[in-house]
């Protein structure tokens, strides 16, 4: 069913959904959908978290898992460590320093019209672009 | 750490709420790098008539996101005074534009344009793909150093 629609119209549904699961974690524990936030919270002190945390990720990871299979998404070979292990870096620190990604700024933020979140994704993209058309350059 | 109201409840709904997020994710094309990395190329846009190479789908998962969490925030602050399972909305504290927020976001950005993976998207396909897997690690990692850097920080400035 999926398959016959157009893939504007399920990358909205995707997004519909993830906008669904971010208000769910804000009705039900007045918590923000930020993903960095909640795994640096829970990486840096595992124990004395509160468990919210890990029950989040424990279904975005489990989900994720479990459904990319099922869709049969595509994965990529691994591309090389010198580009894998300096991009995690700068998002994880990054995203720590900056306070939130694409879900705590981009998809809460601007739902909360955050004015701090509003200059965080604009300036995420614009670098993410940026990089893109550098690296494309380079190749 | 507060004494969750309801701490089963709470657990269940976190759950729920990360099944859900994850299949939005992976639904949209989000847990596909190459297609993020063709929504960041802009400049793709001026090779042949519009959208020229440049791959739009990503506009609409961030647009479909946002336009269920404007009205989802606004409806939800007028129907609760409290969130249905704790006893206070946790709303984030800070309100300046500084430059972490600003440094922070050039060096996330930066790294989302080498590879594609933000970390949501990183984490819903880790145990799937080695090199969501590779990332994730170096993301813990920075994410570690991070923390480890503001809280010397916080220190020093005491």
């Amino acid at each position: 069913m999926l398959a016959n629609l157009h893939p504007y119209l399920i990358a909205g549904l995707g997004g519909i959904l993830i906008g669904l699961a971010s208000w769910l974690l804000w009705w039900g524990l007045g918590r923000i959908a930020g993903v960095s936030s909640i795994t640096s919270e829970v990486i840096a002190s595992p124990v004395q978290t509160d468990s919210w945390r890990w029950a989040f990720l424990a279904g975005l990871i489990l989900g994720g898992c479990l459904l990319g299979q099922g869709l049969e998404i595509p994965t990529l070979p691994a591309r090389p460590l010198y580009l894998l292990i300096p991009a995690g870096l700068l998002v994880g620190f990054g995203t720590v320093w900056g306070n939130g990604c694409t879900s705590g700024h981009g998809v809460c933020g601007l739902g909360r019209l955050s004015a701090r979140s509003l200059v965080a994704v604009g300036v995420f993209m614009a670098t993410g672009m940026l990089v893109v058309t550098l690296m494309r350059g380079a190749a | 750490m507060s004494a969750a109201p309801h701490p089963a409840s709470q657990l269940g709904l976190a759950f729920s709420a990360g099944l859900l997020f994850s299949a939005g994710l992976v639904l949209s094309g989000m847990t596909q790098p190459l297609k993020v990395l063709g929504f960041l190329d802009i400049t793709a846009i001026g090779k042949g008539p519009f959208p020229g190479l440049w791959d739009p789908t990503l506009a609409f998962v961030m647009g479909g996101a946002v336009c269920v969490t404007l009205l989802a925030f606004a409806w939800t602050r007028r129907i609760s005074k409290t969130p249905l399972f704790d006893d206070q909305f946790h709303e984030p504290a800070r309100s300046h534009i500084d430059l972490p927020l600003i440094g922070g976001a050039v060096l996330f950005g930066a790294g989302w344009g080498l590879v594609g993976y933000c970390p949501g998207p990183a984490l819903a396909s880790a145990l799937l793909s080695t090199d969501a897997l590779i990332f994730t690690a170096a993301m813990l990692a920075g994410m570690l150093i991070c923390k480890t850097f503001l809280s010397k920080t916080a220190k020093i400035a005491d």
